[in-house]
């Protein structure tokens, strides 16, 4: 009996034990990532002058490394799709949470859904296939291969994530807001954007935040239709070939000897991607904790 | 009172903007569908049993894609061994014994940020740790390693939903009657929100199922008419099989890239299926 309840009490103690250390784990492998990038992308700093290095030439072939085309690249497209997915998809986070009928909603919650699943690469091959040839001949371009194509396939990617924080930002808005709103003779869409709306503002934020984050790490899609141009894009065109941060790791670290400067700057770029994640999600998260306690706040 | 200039009047403001709302919903979803539908009509015709069954032959320009469907189906399974145990027990550890502290919000940050590292990046961490330091080469261990640290964020937040979604009063219960709290997430918390699990892990296996970044370095092979024999062997996927032959090899005939493309999305979306089958089975059977 005395044993039963040692081995119980030692098992007990060794799970605990093991739960705590499995909780560290995402501080590890976040310290382990920041470690290896560092690691193998610093001597970048060291073996490239910084001229070149936040030059405007990208042509490693003769020593040119110049993120700057590169980073601009990630920039129009980003930029572009944003443009594209953030009213489509606070339009569509609105029109489940706030007015469609609920046959509606069991339609286009799993089509949302499903887009979350749909590989990069599945987006890529249409992009390619259908969008880039419509382009070209609706639009009459030379190509069709251009940011203007990447940024509205990103707009797809984005979605997902966009509509589903910002319709569970809706979601959490208290009835008694919409109530008392509609109690004061506004009619429903005076209270949609006159109160729930505002009211999940930082929700919505958040929602608009994590979109760009999605967007900016984007890779297969992006490398697919974008024209693959590591060239200075002009920054009031999005009709032009360019290339993003993400496409040339993908696209040229095949093919790079290991230690080489071309393969330290493409992981210094790696490091660049990021920091930006890192600066883009804990902006997303001090805003979605500000809501915490501002809410807090009201019902206390 | 001054009329505004562009006054319409609020019940037909209401209309315009219901419209409105429900168009812009339409131009979201829409392409959703017409893709899904564009993808089903143009690549059934390519899968035959031999599509699925044989090896590539002229270039990867005939004959079947058994190794990247068998590739794809190893990688996700040594990315469920590597992601499901430590983020079910990292979040066992978040939802029932994490204090109200630093620590615990420093864990939070580090896993929102995780989940917001750029897949190609992971890729690059997965090249310079498993591959080269650790000298795993690129490799299915490679791969399936760099996809469950991508994975682990999505497996953690679905399951301390899921185990949040145990009602308080069940462990007061256990506890009160003598349970030790191991005994009581054991017994009764985990099997309650095992449908919650499940669905998490699935969604999270789905989204490393499609990936092709994180393996583009680590473990992907461009062309290998073998099945591999060990977790040390380069393999082809899916993913990567449908990007090189879109993009990499000229003159490819245009039904077998339709035909990947399916396959491809079938995989990943029946996993979506069975996520959705589980979640909707649970929430009939509950009765709490």
């Amino acid at each position: 009996m005395i044993n039963r309840n040692n081995f119980n009490k030692l098992s007990e103690y060794l799970i605990t034990r093991i739960i705590r250390l499995a909780g560290y784990l995402s501080i590890l492998y976040v310290a382990l990532i920041c470690l290896f990038l560092i690691r193998e992308g610093f001597p970048a700093l060291f073996n490239v002058p910084f001229s070149s290095l936040f030059g405007i030439t990208w042509y490693p072939i003769e020593g040119h490394f110049g993120i700057l085309p590169l980073f601009l690249g990630s920039l129009t497209v980003t930029f572009g799709a944003i443009l594209i997915s953030v009213p489509l998809g606070i339009a569509t986070a609105v029109f489940i949470s706030e007015i469609a009928p609920p046959w509606v909603n069991q339609v286009f919650k799993p089509l949302i859904e499903i887009l979350a699943g749909i590989p990069s690469v599945v987006l890529g091959f249409i992009g390619i296939l259908v969008l880039s040839p419509f382009l070209r001949r609706f639009l009459d371009l030379p190509t069709g291969l251009t940011a203007f194509t990447g940024a509205l396939l990103l707009g797809w990617v984005a979605i997902p994530s966009i509509v589903s924080v910002a319709e569970d930002a809706l979601n959490t808005v208290p009835r008694s807001y919409r109530e008392a709103s509609l109690a004061l003779g506004a009619n429903r869409w005076q209270t949609i954007w006159g109160v729930t709306v505002p009211a999940a503002r930082n929700g919505i934020l958040t929602a608009v935040m994590l979109g760009i984050g999605r967007v900016i790490g984007e890779t297969m899609a992006v490398m697919m239709v974008t024209g693959n141009a590591p060239t200075m894009p002009n920054l009031l065109s999005l009709f032009q070939p360019v290339r993003t941060m993400t496409a040339t790791i993908a696209s040229e670290m095949g093919e790079v000897a290991t230690n080489s400067t071309h393969y330290q700057v493409l992981f210094f770029i790696g490091i660049v991607l990021f920091i930006l994640s890192l600066v883009i999600n804990v902006i997303a998260f001090l805003i979605s904790s500000r809501r915490m306690k501002r809410s807090e706040r009201l019902l206390s | 009172m001054i009329r505004k200039p562009f006054f319409i009047a609020p019940a037909k403001q209401q209309k315009l903007g219901f419209v409105l709302l429900a168009v812009l919903s339409g131009i979201t979803v829409l392409p959703i569908i017409a893709l899904l539908v564009f993808i089903l009509v143009e690549g059934l015709p390519a899968i035959s049993w031999q599509f699925l069954t044989a090896m590539p032959e002229d270039g990867m320009r005939a004959g079947g894609i058994l190794p990247a469907i068998i590739g794809t189906f190893y990688l996700t399974l040594g990315t469920a061994i590597f992601s499901i145990p430590p983020g079910i027990a990292a979040a066992i550890y978040l939802a029932m014994y994490a204090p109200d502290n630093n620590v615990t919000r420093l864990i939070r940050i580090t896993m929102i940020n995780l989940a917001g590292i750029p897949s190609v990046v992971y890729g690059l961490f997965g090249l310079g740790a498993f591959v080269l330091f650790l000298h795993f080469g690129t490799s299915i261990l490679a791969a399936s390693l760099t996809l469950s640290i991508m994975t682990l964020p999505i497996i953690i937040s679905t399951t301390e939903e899921a185990l949040h979604a145990v009602p308080n009063a069940f462990s007061v219960v256990s506890i009160s009657l003598g349970a030790t709290r191991w005994q009581t997430i054991w017994r009764i918390v985990l099997p309650e929100s095992l449908p919650g699990i499940l669905t998490g892990m699935i969604l999270g296996l789905e989204r490393a199922a499609g990936e092709t970044a994180p393996i583009l370095f680590t473990g992907a092979a461009f062309f290998l008419p073998r099945l591999p024999t060990s977790p040390l062997d380069a393999t082809m996927a899916l993913p990567y099989h449908l990007f090189v032959i879109s993009t990499q090899v000229p003159n490819m005939p245009i039904q077998v890239q339709y035909g990947t493309v399916l396959v491809l999305l079938a995989f990943v979306l029946g996993m979506n299926l069975l996520a959705n089958f589980v979640r909707n089975r649970a929430r009939a059977r509950r009765q709490w």
